[in-house]
């Protein structure tokens, strides 16, 4: 066997992601550092501005409500799917995809017309005399979480429910039987096992919430600006490519540290994770 | 486990669900609402909403855009995915870890970080028409789930019915079109239909690369959300959502719908 055929094959797609993919991606971080002495100074003035510190914040603490909102509520949902027969647990997962692979403008879309002023939901309210006039729903920090639980805890709960499935029924009931408590199994047993998938989920969740792009800009408004809306504007808007591609750099690094951060949880909570 | 989940975690698991499911709901029965605005519950019952998203050329032309974007870049990534999967799971490659994460890159550096730096390396080095753009940045975004779906799909074939037909007399390259390929045919069908969505779904790199007159239809739809707010869009948005449905039944017929729960 020639020895090179690995390579041959490999190279195409190879050298495909890095030319159009690293390089530019690259270039993208030089471009922040050159041309600035010293280097790092162009972060100094990005990051001093308080403006882009508001945004960063903003943009961490909408990711991190995100998923801790879609773990919570994701987490007992894929715990009874794991524990459907066959044929319940193939209906909840087509249910679960089917959201997943609409449109992300439609998604977005969708609360739009059920947050707006004269929504379904501000109509509903009223309708029932719980609100006298209609709230302000609409461009909130908070429709954007909505949003974003909406388009990313099937994410989660895909990811839970494969783990859930792979505990041994026959662990808990010997954790029962030596005494535990429903709780105690769920706290000691089932939580640790699921230590996996609930980081791989977490990860989902955070970086696609914190790197996400058209439901902050539907949901959020121009008040609500995230770094996504912010990279967008300084490039195309304000044509600060120097800025935006710090704004870039930043978003790399954050998603990367969280990443790494996580993994590292998750070998606390569970040694036997990689 | 012989308890099964109580009516209170099933209780919840429900309302999950309700959540997940009702706003598309509400989309679909505005769409047929006969108002000027978007009105739920929907007043009166038409399709002329549907009739207008035909009469908007600029839908039309998008969603044009959108499907050769779709098919193009899907056909190229697989073409430049397929060997790579077959030498990744074929032969002992060095660093196979490292190797396996290089060719899933374009999902882990953020969309629209990518977007941007195309378009910055773009404007400022190169100066490639936006079509052809598109084209490749689509190709990058769809790669990783050519080279995925069909690798999972070739770590279940047994290489020896491979190596039966080169001892047999065939050429590498008639062994793998005439066995290797024609069974991860459904491997290789799923990650058509993935890769076709994703692409066709995809706002934060074309969002950068799009240019006067070539518009992909998210995109369109996006600026249009942002000026009118009429059922037009809910009826585009009930069209997407039937071709979902086409695209799960594919899926589900070839790689099955429990991939994604793994």
């Amino acid at each position: 066997m020639n020895r090179w055929l690995p390579l041959a094959l490999l190279l195409p797609a190879g050298v495909m992601i890095v030319v159009v993919l690293l390089v530019p991606v690259g270039r993208t971080m030089g471009l922040t550092v050159v041309d600035q002495s010293p280097w790092w100074s162009g972060y100094v003035a990005t990051l001093s501005d308080p403006f882009t510190q508001g945004v960063l914040w903003r943009t961490l603490r909408i990711a991190a409500l995100s998923t801790l909102i879609a773990a919570i509520i994701g987490f007992p949902t894929a715990y009874v799917i794991a524990r459907s027969p066959p044929r319940r647990r193939s209906l909840f997962i087509i249910l679960a995809v089917f959201p997943l692979l609409t449109n992300p403008v439609v998604r977005a879309f969708a609360w739009m017309v059920i947050l707006g002023r004269n929504g379904f939901l501000n109509d509903t309210l009223v309708g029932i005399g719980l609100l006298d006039a209609p709230a302000r729903m609409m461009f909130t920090e908070g429709a954007v979480v909505v949003g974003f639980v909406y388009l990313f805890s099937p994410l989660m709960i895909l990811s839970l429910v494969g783990v859930l499935e792979g505990i041994d029924r026959d662990l808990l009931d010997a954790a029962t039987s030596l005494g535990a408590s429903q709780a105690a199994v769920f706290r000691r047993v089932v939580l640790p096992l699921a230590v996996p998938g609930l980081i791989v989920g977490s990860v989902l969740v955070f970086t696609g919430s914190f790197t996400a792009y058209t439901t902050p800009q539907l949901l959020g408004g121009d008040r609500n600006t995230v770094l996504a809306t912010l990279l967008y504007q300084k490039a195309m808007v304000q044509l600060d490519w120097v800025g935006a591609s710090t704004i870039a750099v930043v978003m790399v690094a954050m998603t990367i540290a969280v990443i790494l951060v996580m993994n590292a949880v998750a070998r606390r909570l569970n040694p036997t994770v990689g | 486990m012989d308890r099964k989940p109580g009516f209170l975690l099933t209780g919840v698991a429900l309302l999950v669900y309700v959540f997940l499911l009702t706003p598309m709901a509400i989309v679909a029965a505005t769409a047929f609402s006969d108002t000027q605005f978007l009105a739920f519950p929907p007043q009166g019952l038409t399709v002329r909403w549907f009739a207008n998203v035909f009469a908007v050329s600029a839908f039309l032309d998008s969603f044009w855009i959108s499907a050769q974007l779709a098919v193009g870049g899907t056909l190229l990534s697989l073409l430049v995915g397929i060997p790579a999967a077959y030498a990744l799971s074929r032969f002992r490659v060095p660093m196979p870890r490292a190797l396996r994460t290089f060719f899933v890159l374009p999902i882990l550096v953020p969309e629209v970080v990518f977007g941007f730096s195309a378009l910055s390396a773009i404007n400022q080095t190169f100066q490639i028409p936006v079509f052809p753009t598109l084209l490749i940045a689509h190709t990058i975004i769809v790669l990783p789930y050519s080279v995925r779906v069909v690798s999972a799909s070739l770590a279940n074939f047994d290489f020896s019915a491979e190596e039966a037909a080169i001892s047999l007399g065939a050429g590498r390259l008639e062994a793998f079109f005439r066995i290797v390929l024609p069974n991860v045919r459904s491997g290789v069908i799923a990650a058509f239909i993935l890769a076709f969505i994703t692409s066709l779904n995809n706002v934060p790199v074309s969002l950068f690369l799009t240019g006067p007159g070539i518009s992909t239809l998210p995109i369109q739809m996006l600026s249009y959300v942002e000026y009118f707010f009429d059922p037009t869009i809910a009826a585009v948005s009930v069209l997407l959502m039937i071709m979902t449905i086409g695209v799960m039944v594919v899926v589900e017929r070839t790689l099955g719908l429990s991939y994604f729960a793994k």
